[in-house]
């Protein structure tokens, strides 16, 4: 699809709102809190992680390192989990996701997925290992939650340029 | 409009025009070159050290000195809405199930009803029967001064939210701070410990269940007395006894009930039932399998215990040690 490539490229300029960023988040941490049981919650992907991670290699100027920081911090409120676990990962997700948001914006979807599935495997190794660090025991199911979240970019994007490209024609 | 003259809008549009340089690593480039035209604050990589830092010290604070729990539920504040938010289309699944209760789903419920009478009568019965026992025990016990151990406060509290993460075997449930809840306090439900409060938080708190990965209870084998302990094995729901000698007295189908043994959990509850026992000579120990009796990943609605008369101090050690010393000293100037 270069074409929707190419419509990357030049909605770049386009203004987004605050509230749409802020909004987006909410939303993502709400869906990472819903009720997943058993094999769903095995399979879920890690929404905060993709929708943190567009807005990196979309906006990195506006969201950077230090949002995603900020962003792990309250996941690791919202999961119980070690504070700073998850504000660990997010950290090198948002470090790959401004490190490479000039790549990403050139290639098209199915190319950024590659690029995508090595950030979101950093970002999960890193949670992981500081699991195992801290427990000594590794649950390798987790890393399934990567491949979803992988899969998950596509339409993501696919949809935030969808809702991004209605507001400016609404203005 | 003049939002398109914003200059953060502006740079965001320059830079991403910036002709990409030819070399296969742009993101030295990028960093450097942005760096000499506009003012962004540090780059990437010492922002990447910094927060990775950061972070690591959190980490390591948390897990080893428990700072920053007051941090945390003052976070918590601000997660609480979203995690109502978030456990509001499971509620309403459950209304709407109940709402549509069909024919068939009605019989059910009549023979439900009827089935909980009989229980209920029984119950009932065995009640009165456990009455009269239990004044007799006080009776014996008041003879015999001893202090009562059995008696506690019980909360009726509601799970929030089951486990979010693959790694964990917790749930929240909903009294908190507010309720006086606090931290070490047993959680059971109509049949069985389920585990325990590890956090506290102002309207919520954590509940570690007792299949968590090293989760340990010290428990008594109700045939015969046989005091052990019982570990959660973490992945499966599964318990296990792991220091039970090859010729322990130890049957399939044994029920495990709490010893009381350390003051944390009260005397008599049941906590696991033994399915598996596997004997292998090489091994000193037996691999012995148990079920968790409570439902521990079944039921909504969980009791607190509160208010467990607190144990006589622990003698320190050390003092022991010392006394034995001094003994030896003794004896040796003689």
């Amino acid at each position: 699809m270069p074409t929707l490539g190419m419509r990357a490229k030049s909605e770049i300029q386009r203004p987004v709102s605050n509230i749409f960023i802020v909004l987006s988040v909410f939303v993502a941490l709400l869906l990472n809190g819903l009720p997943w049981e058993g094999v769903w919650l095995v399979l879920r992907p890690d929404f905060v992680a993709v929708v943190m991670l567009y807005w990196c290699t979309h906006k990195p100027l506006r969201v950077g390192i230090g949002l995603s920081w900020a962003v792990g911090v309250f996941a690791d409120v919202a999961d119980a989990s070690l504070f700073g676990q998850h504000a660990l990962a997010y950290t090198l997700l948002g470090f790959g996701g401004v490190m490479l948001h000039r790549r990403l914006q050139m290639f098209d979807l199915r190319q950024q997925t590659t690029q995508v599935f090595g950030i979101l495997a950093l970002t999960y190794a890193a949670y992981a290992l500081v699991h195992w660090q801290m427990s000594g025991s590794m649950v390798w199911s987790y890393f399934i939650g990567c491949l979803t979240s992988t899969l998950l970019w596509a339409p993501l994007s696919v949809t935030f340029q969808a809702m991004r490209q209605r507001r400016a024609d609404r203005e | 409009m003049g939002r398109h003259f914003v200059p953060q809008q502006g740079v965001e549009g320059g830079a991403s025009h910036i002709p990409l340089p030819t070399s296969r690593s742009p993101l030295k480039m990028d960093s450097t070159q942005s760096f000499r035209f506009f003012n962004r604050g540090p780059s990437p990589v010492a922002r990447l050290v910094f927060f990775s830092l950061l972070s690591l010290l959190m980490l390591f604070v948390d897990a080893r000195y428990h700072y920053l729990e007051s941090a945390r539920s003052a976070l918590s504040v601000l997660v609480a809405p979203i995690q109502r938010l978030a456990a509001v289309p499971g509620s309403l699944w459950d209304q709407a199930g109940n709402l549509f209760i069909t024919q068939n789903a009605q019989r059910r419920l009549m023979e439900e009803n009827e089935a909980l009478r009989q229980q209920h009568q029984n119950d009932a019965a065995q009640l009165l029967q456990l009455q009269a026992l239990q004044l007799e025990s006080q009776q014996f016990r008041n003879l015999n001064a001893l202090p009562q151990r059995s008696e506690f406060a019980t909360q009726l509290v509601e799970i929030v939210y089951s486990e979010r993460d693959v790694f964990k075997r917790r749930v929240l449930v909903s009294k908190g701070a507010d309720a006086d809840v606090k931290i070490g306090q047993v959680v059971m439900d109509d049949t069985g410990i389920v585990g325990q409060v590890t956090r506290v938080y102002p309207w919520l708190s954590e509940v570690t269940l007792i299949t968590e990965k090293d989760h340990a209870v010290p428990v008594q084998v109700l045939r015969n007395g046989l005091r052990t302990i019982v570990f959660g094995a973490g992945d499966t729901s599964q318990l296990s006894l792991r220091y039970m000698p090859v010729g322990g007295d130890i049957q399939e189908n044994d029920i495990l009930v709490t010893s009381g043994i350390d003051g944390i959990y009260p005397q008599g509850i049941p906590v696991a039932q033994v399915i598996k026992i596997e004997r292998d000579a090489a091994y000193p120990f037996a691999r012995v399998t148990c079920l968790p009796v409570a439902g521990v990943d079944k039921h909504r609605h969980l009791l607190i215990l509160s208010s467990l008369p607190a144990l006589p101090e622990r003698p320190v050690e050390q003092d022991a040690a010392t006394t034995i010393d001094k003994r030896a000293k003794i004896r040796k100037s003689k």
